[in-house]
Order: C-alpha cells, then sequence, then structure tokens
C-alpha cells in the first residue's frame, strides 16, 4: 500500500507525461506482481463494486472527525471529493501497518461488502487508525471508486509495453476484460499481461476477450473543405451514426460474450443478441451498435422496424429483472457494422471495404431478426451527403460516420492505421438562464461549475411570468469564464439550500443539446439529452432568454417518442 | 431550507454603542478612539496591522505600526508617509484608548492591536498564524473580551504540516531536481512567505535565484536580522548555464508563465507554495509540478487555539470563511458576529470570497482632497507603564472585568 500510494502522489504530481511513464514502469518493476496485478486493475479503470454505502463512510468519518453534518458538508463542498475530504479530516493514526495492496485489497478490503454495517464500522475503524495521512487518500479512493490520477488507459498500456518488452496493441487487447467490474486480479494475471508474444496468443478460441475498440474523431469542418481534407466520397464508407450502445458480440468455442464498449459483459442484459450470437458460426467477432428496433407509427414504410430514440433503450439499462412484457416492447438488435474476427481469425487488418463485403455476406446468409447492417449510405459528393444529413435527427441518429475504405481497424481513438470520423449534426439550442448552482467536483472543487437552467413560461410581456427549470449543465465554459461565472455567482446570491445556491437571475446561456423530449418528471413537461453551454451570452438580457413555448417547437412530432430519463 | 450558513453573513450584527471597534465603510473603526485599523478608504488616523497591501493602503493622514514595519511600510507607501511606530507591547493612549501592539507571526513586523477603554478590552488579530517560522516572533494570544480574528482557512480540512516535514518535502523536491540537472522554480507570495522558504530551506543543496520583486524584501528581512542565506539575481554573472540547472528560484506567483521564467529552461519543475495547495483540486487547477502547503495563516487548529487563548466570548469574524466560522464558534457557546471587510487573501489562488463586499472596487487609493490636519497619536508618557498591565500568554489581568 506504501508504494501504491508513492505511486499515486508522483503521477498526481507530474504534470509531464514522460514522468508518469518513467514512474508507471518503475512501479511495475519493481512490486509484487501480486500488487501490480491490483494497480493496473485501477489505474486502468478497473472499480470494485461498492464495498461500503457513502451514507456509512460518510457517518463514520464524521464521527472520528467530531463533526457535525453541515461542518462536513462545508468541507466536503470545499474539497469536491469524498474520499480525499475523509482523509483529510481524520484524526492522525495510532499504529503502523505492513500490508501490500494485494493483502488490502484480499483481506480487508473486498471481504467488507459481505459485513453487516456494524461489523464494517468497525474494521474501518480499524484501518484508519492504521493508515498515515499519505495512505489514506488512496485507501478512500479505493473504496469510492473514484480512482482517477490523471493516467489514461493508454499510458498504462505503454508501461505495460514498456515492462514486457511486448507490442502494445497486443498487451491492450490482453488489458480487455481485465478491469471488469467483479475481477479479482492475482499475481498470475499480472504475469498474463506482461508474458512474452505466444503465436498460440491468436488463437483465442477458449476466451472470450473482445478486440478494443477503434474510436472515431469528430470531424466539424466546413463542408467546402472536405474533398481538400477526405478527398472525393468514394473514397470513404459513409455510415449513419447510431445512438445506442457500442458493443462486440464475439462467438468461440461454442460460447457467446456480448461486451460493451465501457468493457462491461453484458450478454445476460440482452437475451435476444445472446441468441444471435449462437447462431454465428465459431469464430466470429462482429462489432457494432445496440439499439431498440421496431415498427414505428410515424414512419409505416419501414414495415421491417426503425431504431428507436436512445431514452428507450435506457429504459432497459436501467431495470434489473427483464420481464417478458419489457422484452417485447423493446426490442433490440444489434446494427453491426464491422467484422474483426472470421473463421477463428483477426481480420482486423484487412481493408475495411473488404471487412464489410464479408460482414454482408454472413448478414445475408443469416437472416436473422436481431442482426442488421448499418447500411451504407450514398451520395455523388459531400454536398449530395450532407443533404441526406439533414435527415438524421428524425431517424434518431447522431450524425454520419466516415470510415476510410482501404484502412484496417485501430485501437482505440488512434489514427496510424486509418481513421473514422464522426460528422454529427449541430445540436438544438435555447438560451436559458442561470438559476441555481453547485460546486463542482475534481479539478472544479470549490467553484460554482454546475449549473440549472431555465426558461421563461410565457413570451414575453407577459405579466407575471416565470423561470422554469428544465436542464443542468456542467460543461462547455472555459476556467477563464467558469471563474468570472463563479464571482457572479457568489455576488449574486439569493439563498443558499445546503450545497445549492439560487442566484438572481441574470446571466444568459445559450444551451445545446441532442435530443428533447416531453417529461411529466420534470416541472417544465420537457426533458433534454447531453445538455452544455455552447455560449454565454453576456450580450443578452434576461428578459430576451427562450421560453417554454420555443422548446416545445423543437419536440419530435412523433407520439411514441417518449423522453429521455 | 437544509442548512443556511450564509444567512448568518446577511444579517448585519446588531453593533453596540459600547463596542470598541464597529464595521465602517472606510474600514474597521474605534468610536471612543477615533481611529481605524487597516481601513480601506483613506481615513484620518490609521493602525496597521501589517504591510500586505490589502491591510496598508495609501492615503491615510496618519499611520502607527510596528517598528519592524517600518522598512516595508515605507517602500511600499512612500519613503514620506506620516509613520508613527511602536514595539510589541508598549502602550500608547489616544482620546483615552490604550492601544498597543502584539506579535502575530504573520509576517515581519505584523501585529494584534490591542485597545483597552473604559474596562473593555478588544483584539483585533489582523491576519496571524500560530506556529512560529523563525522569521518574526510568534503569535502571542492575547486576553481579551472581544477578539478580531480573520478566517482565511477556516475549516477543518485546512491543517497544515509542521515546518520540518514542510522543509524536508521542500528540500528532496530541490534536491531532486538539482541532482537530475534541472531549476525548481518556486512560486510564492513575495513578502513574507519567500523570506519564510529562504530562512527555512537547506541552502547547501545549490544556489538561490530571487526575482526583482522578492530581493528588496530579503534587505529588510535582513536588516531586521533575520538570517538568510546568500540570493542572486538571475542578471548576476555567477549565475551561468550550470549554475542554473541547479537553483531554487523564488518568484511571485505573477511571474508565472512571462518570458524571465524562459531562463530556467523548459524542463524545469514548478511548484506553488500556499495553504490553498491543500486541496487537490486547486493545486490541479494552478497546473504545476508541485503544490506545498505553506501558509502565513492559521489553520483550523491554529484558529481554535488562537481564540481559546485569548479567552475572549465575543468574536468577530473577518474575511475568509466567515459563515462557517461564526455558526461553529456560535454552536461551542460564543457569541459570534461577522465584520464585512475589505481583505483580500495574499496566499493566492483563494477561491472567490463569499458575498465579499464591493467597497474594494469602489476604493479611492488615494485620497483627492488635501488631509485637513496631521493629529499624531500622542507618544506617551502614557499613563501605563508600558507592558506590564498587557495580558501576554493568558496571564490573568487585575483591572480586568471578570467575563
Amino acid at each position: 500500500m506504501k508504494a501504491f500510494a508513492a505511486l499515486y502522489r508522483e503521477l498526481d504530481a507530474s504534470t509531464g507525461s514522460r514522468d508518469k511513464q518513467l514512474a508507471l514502469q518503475a512501479y511495475l518493476r519493481t512490486v509484487p506482481a501480486e500488487d501490480a496485478a491490483w494497480a493496473v486493475y485501477f489505474l486502468a479503470g478497473g472499480k470494485p463494486r461498492q464495498l461500503v454505502p457513502a451514507r456509512l463512510l460518510r457517518e463514520l468519518a464524521r464521527n472520528a472527525a467530531g463533526l457535525p453534518e453541515w461542518l462536513f458538508s462545508e468541507s466536503y463542498e470545499a474539497v469536491g471529493d469524498l474520499a480525499e475530504t475523509i482523509s483529510l479530516l481524520l484524526p492522525p493514526p495510532t499504529e503502523p501497518h505492513a500490508l501490500g495492496l494485494a493483502q488490502w485489497m484480499r483481506s480487508e478490503l473486498l471481504p467488507l461488502r459481505k459485513l453487516s454495517p456494524d461489523a464494517q464500522a468497525d474494521a474501518l475503524r480499524r484501518h484508519w487508525a492504521q493508515l498515515p495521512p499519505e495512505e489514506r487518500l488512496v485507501y478512500f479512493k479505493l473504496i469510492t471508486g473514484g480512482f482517477r490520477v490523471g493516467v489514461s488507459r493508454l499510458q498504462v498500456t505503454q508501461a505495460l509495453a514498456a515492462v514486457a518488452g511486448v507490442d502494445a496493441k497486443r498487451i491492450a487487447q490482453r488489458l480487455m476484460g481485465y478491469t471488469h467490474i467483479g475481477a479479482t486480479p492475482i499475481a498470475a494475471d499480472f504475469q498474463a499481461l506482461i508474458a512474452p508474444e505466444d503465436p498460440q496468443e491468436l488463437n483465442q478460441k477458449t476466451s472470450g476477450q473482445p478486440y478494443p475498440f477503434f474510436l472515431a474523431h469528430p470531424f466539424n469542418e466546413a463542408l467546402e473543405r472536405f474533398p481538400e481534407l477526405l478527398g472525393e466520397p468514394a473514397q470513404w464508407q459513409v455510415e449513419w451514426k447510431w445512438d445506442g450502445i457500442r458493443a462486440q458480440l464475439v462467438r468461440r468455442a461454442g460460447q457467446v460474450w456480448l461486451w460493451s464498449r465501457g468493457e462491461e459483459l453484458v450478454t445476460d442484459r440482452y437475451p435476444e443478441l445472446a441468441a444471435l450470437g449462437e447462431a454465428l458460426p465459431d469464430g466470429t467477432v462482429l462489432d457494432g451498435e445496440i439499439v431498440v428496433w421496431r415498427p414505428d407509427p410515424t414512419q409505416p414504410e419501414r414495415t421491417d422496424g426503425c431504431a428507436q430514440p436512445f431514452a428507450e433503450l435506457q429504459k432497459r439499462i436501467g431495470r434489473k429483472t427483464l420481464g417478458p412484457k419489457l422484452l417485447r416492447e423493446l426490442p433490440v438488435v444489434l446494427v453491426a457494422y464491422d467484422l474483426l474476427e472470421w473463421q477463428g481469425l483477426d481480420v482486423r487488418g484487412l481493408p475495411q471495404h473488404s471487412r464489410r463485403d464479408t460482414l454482408d455476406a454472413l448478414v445475408a446468409d443469416l437472416r436473422h431478426p436481431q442482426l442488421v447492417a448499418s447500411p451504407l449510405l450514398q451520395g455523388e459528393n459531400w454536398a449530395a451527403l450532407a443533404q441526406q444529413r439533414e435527415a438524421a435527427r428524425s431517424l434518431g441518429v447522431e450524425g454520419m460516420m466516415l470510415k476510410q475504405r482501404e484502412a484496417a481497424y485501430g485501437v482505440g481513438r488512434t489514427k496510424d492505421v486509418g481513421t473514422w470520423w464522426k460528422w454529427k449534426i449541430d445540436p438544438m439550442s435555447v438560451d436559458a438562464v442561470l438559476i441555481y448552482a453547485q460546486r463542482g467536483h475534481g479539478r472544479r472543487a470549490s467553484l460554482y461549475s454546475d449549473y440549472t437552467f431555465a426558461v421563461w413560461n410565457a413570451p414575453p410581456g407577459t405579466e407575471g411570468r416565470q423561470l422554469v427549470p428544465f436542464a443542468k449543465a456542467y460543461s462547455g465554459l472555459t476556467d477563464v469564464e467558469m471563474a468570472k461565472v463563479d464571482a457572479i455567482i457568489r455576488k449574486t446570491t439569493v439563498e443558499s439550500f445546503g450545497p445549492v445556491r439560487s442566484v438572481k437571475p441574470t446571466l444568459v446561456f445559450e444551451l445545446g443539446f441532442e435530443g428533447i423530449g416531453r417529461s411529466p418528471r420534470h416541472k417544465s413537461g420537457i426533458a433534454v439529452r447531453f445538455p452544455r453551454m455552447l455560449r454565454w451570452r453576456e450580450d443578452k438580457p434576461v428578459e430576451e432568454a427562450d421560453t417554454l413555448q420555443t422548446l416545445a417547437a423543437l419536440l419530435p412530432v412523433s407520439p411514441s417518442t417518449t423522453p429521455p430519463a | 431550507m437544509a442548512c443556511g450558513t450564509l444567512n448568518v453573513l446577511m444579517s448585519a450584527p446588531p453593533s453596540s454603542a459600547n463596542d470598541l471597534v464597529i464595521a465602517r465603510p472606510e474600514g474597521l473603526y474605534c468610536p471612543p478612539g477615533d481611529f481605524y485599523i487597516d481601513p480601506w478608504r483613506p481615513v484620518d488616523r490609521a493602525v496597521i496591522t501589517h504591510a500586505h497591501s490589502d491591510h496598508a493602503r495609501t492615503g491615510h493622514g496618519h499611520y502607527l505600526a510596528h517598528t519592524d514595519s517600518a522598512g516595508t511600510l515605507r517602500q511600499r507607501l512612500g519613503a514620506s508617509i506620516p509613520l508613527q511606530t511602536l514595539p510589541y507591547g508598549e502602550v500608547v493612549e489616544h482620546q483615552g484608548v490604550r492601544v498597543s501592539l502584539h506579535p502575530a507571526g504573520h509576517v515581519l513586523g505584523s501585529a494584534q492591536v490591542r485597545l483597552e477603554h473604559g474596562g473593555r478590552v478588544w483584539v483585533a488579530s489582523g491576519d496571524y498564524k500560530t506556529e512560529a517560522d523563525g522569521t518574526c516572533p510568534p503569535f502571542e494570544p492575547v486576553r481579551c473580551d472581544t477578539f478580531i480574528t480573520e478566517s482565511t482557512f477556516g475549516l477543518p480540512i485546512y491543517r497544515w504540516p509542521t515546518q520540518a516535514v514542510l522543509f524536508a518535502d521542500i528540500n528532496a523536491w530541490w534536491r531532486r531536481n538539482a541532482e537530475a540537472g534541472r531549476a525548481s522554480v518556486l512560486l510564492c507570495y513575495a513578502f513574507g512567505k519567500a523570506q519564510r522558504i529562504l530562512h527555512g530551506v537547506d541552502a547547501s543543496i545549490g544556489p538561490i535565484v530571487v526575482h526583482g520583486a522578492v530581493e528588496p524584501l530579503n534587505a529588510v528581512y535582513r536588516a531586521a536580522g533575520v538570517p538568510l542565506p546568500p540570493t542572486h539575481r538571475v542578471t548576476d554573472p555567477a549565475m551561468d548555464r550550470e549554475a542554473l540547472k541547479r537553483c531554487l528560484v523564488l518568484a511571485p506567483p505573477s511571474a508565472q508563465g512571462t518570458p524571465w521564467m524562459k531562463r530556467f529552461g523548459a524542463d524545469a519543475s514548478d511548484a506553488f507554495a500556499s495553504g490553498w495547495m491543500q486541496v487537490r483540486g486547486t493545486r490541479r487547477r494552478r497546473g504545476v509540478d508541485r503544490g506545498f502547503v505553506m501558509s502565513d495563516h492559521a489553520d483550523w487548529p491554529g484558529l481554535m487555539a488562537a481564540i481559546k487563548g485569548t479567552g475572549a466570548e465575543h468574536i468577530r469574524v473577518t474575511h475568509g470563511s466567515v459563515p462557517v466560522l461564526v455558526r461553529w464558534l456560535t454552536e461551542n457557546g460564543l457569541d459570534a458576529q461577522a465584520f464585512e471587510t475589505a481583505y483580500g487573501d495574499e496566499d493566492g489562488e483563494a477561491p472567490a470570497q463569499d458575498n465579499a463586499p464591493s467597497v474594494r472596487a469602489e476604493t479611492d487609493p488615494v485620497r483627492a482632497e488635501p488631509v485637513e490636519a496631521f493629529k499624531a497619536f500622542p507618544e506617551g508618557p502614557s499613563t501605563s507603564s508600558g507592558r506590564t498591565d498587557i495580558e501576554v500568554e493568558g496571564k490573568a489581568s487585575q483591572d480586568h472585568p471578570a467575563p
């Protein structure tokens, strides 16, 4: 634990990626493999199931520090991170410990989940009586699961590659699934990560490991620059950008695995896709998007159904049990757009168009209702494609994907073997008024950076019209703008309710969002998806902000479209 | 409402006619003595707790400050300011108010102001720090009825490492950089913190370079007898390429990103010394390699110890975490109220203060009309016999009304 805490501090204290890389490698080379196994798990983004309810942790820490609830809250608001707040507030330790990271995980932390609240409390108090301040932050981060230290998964991959002397792409693949939520990595797992490359490794018939997902880069250029930057459309495979869950369906050795991009194994969540997997030939891996797909009354010509908004899929994600009614009302398909493994061979190195040809043949042969090939879009020139893209909103997609026809399938967000561009449609937007603010977390600790926005409930000039909250947004401002807004919020505070402040309405922002729907749960009756600040409208008086009527005009006409949660 | 701590600040404190200090638009005011303490608008008579710019401003008719503040005050406000100085513990009487200064441990010459009148004793602490740092006399608790305290770091998350731990950290960082052949740039406030660092670091690690804003203050400290290691300007011929690779650089935060910094190379390691570095988010926002938790203000335990040490039952809280401290003290049985002031925080990188009064913006740095009359504080022979009746270090007093 000492070594891991020291690594954490070193990573936290260095701003250069070279320093971070050296610190990571030095750590991985020197600590016992069982500790390295857990360190990689956490640094690469692994998060165990909640070990102790945050409420209990908070309560125990507050009592140990001898503080009233309000003062603990004030402290938390200033720090913006529960683990850090607790580690700053606890009294100093009284005894030493000599356990390594793996021992802490195995014999102290993971067993916490199964204990009664009283036994958890005893264990926690015993733990922090042993931990010096510099190890406490890491310890509480392990418990609260908010382990982020400015190291990307790619950096961890590179450090492992350097330590192992193995190509980073191979390491990336070995890392797939390593950070699964239920994982309990042991020394052998770490040794497998850094083992010398073995030709047998390509033959993964018995393993459900997916391939690292190839990720797209945003493309926001003006249309007239397209030919210069991209060449002709004929060099590109153009598809819709689906608004669902990115997933790989793996079929090997008579078994099926469905992985989400977050490396969650979600096979159980989508039984209809598990059934699809069983229909695939062994040694096949498909890349695509899980979407809710069903006939739509507004598009009667589409007898085979069509993709539904993400909000529909979200209704399934939140459910613990999938009843027959839910499965009937919210059926999913895999909209497949790539083939990564075929007949037991890794085909990622083949050109995009040839992978696609094989995929099309497979889809046609199989004729499975849960497998839809993502349609290829055609256009004589970019302008024609741009025109088609106008229909994206009504089709429930986010825009278009542009994939180089001759390119291989890359690893992560890279461009070395080819590029995928996402050419998204502009967000919808309204001018809204900031009415509540709350302090942020992490880098924004103690800054008022999380805002609630409102629009007017009646047109200008209406007597007694009011501002109705409809969205929260946290992102889109520069640091400088945020500092200015923070200062204005403090000066114009009307009331504070715990961590939330209501402010005198003076600030207007252009708020962008990707989707909009009716919502009985919201005061405004409307909910928006991915709201963020596009621009601070310092030029716009509050009275000229938009109204509920403006928002309502953006609602889709389809009666079946239900709002995002 | 879940928690209305802010409302404490919003309700104006009921000021009694008997108060020895009240908040006025010009600053903290002593009605019977007709003078101000650290006023932010020009006034006739001002007692200055210390020479930081938010406490010592230009344009007052008369200044009273500690002897060791003379150098910095004259340097910052002009050599010709009408300044009267006092050593710690000596009493002057003005319109029946007995005024004396006592160590605040903040920076060289920093003082708490003790006021005694009509059987009441008030102490205005200015800015203070409770741990001794070797560059100025350490904070002394002064018994009083009413204590005016700052609250810059008024949250229990602020607990400073000891001087020993702090300097071991700074030395280790500098040594490691020097061994790697890169400069160590430490950003810190030029007055007080820079000298405290100079006094505390292990100067055998390498040469020390200081920014032009720091060196004049070093001179003031040296003149006051505070031992500081040799310091160089970057233009010093001895500071060649090799020397710069091992040096420690002390510069004010405003120097970050300026061309002056380029001389130390792109691979120089940078750090920031401030109490705000206690919180990881603030440290990351600052964008430096290292944050050293170092402040010339009291941490939470320091504030608590100082308040307790005065024995005061009435507390007035100024600049910083005012609503929090007022509520905490009230819940602990003290009469605590807020005083609105325009003091800032030289610790740098503070989160904006809540409901800070807007007087700072309105402040006229120099009063236009000429000072009408020069009224000095009558300098002795005060009826008091110097420091004997001033309570320090918690000793009980004879003439003190029982609390």
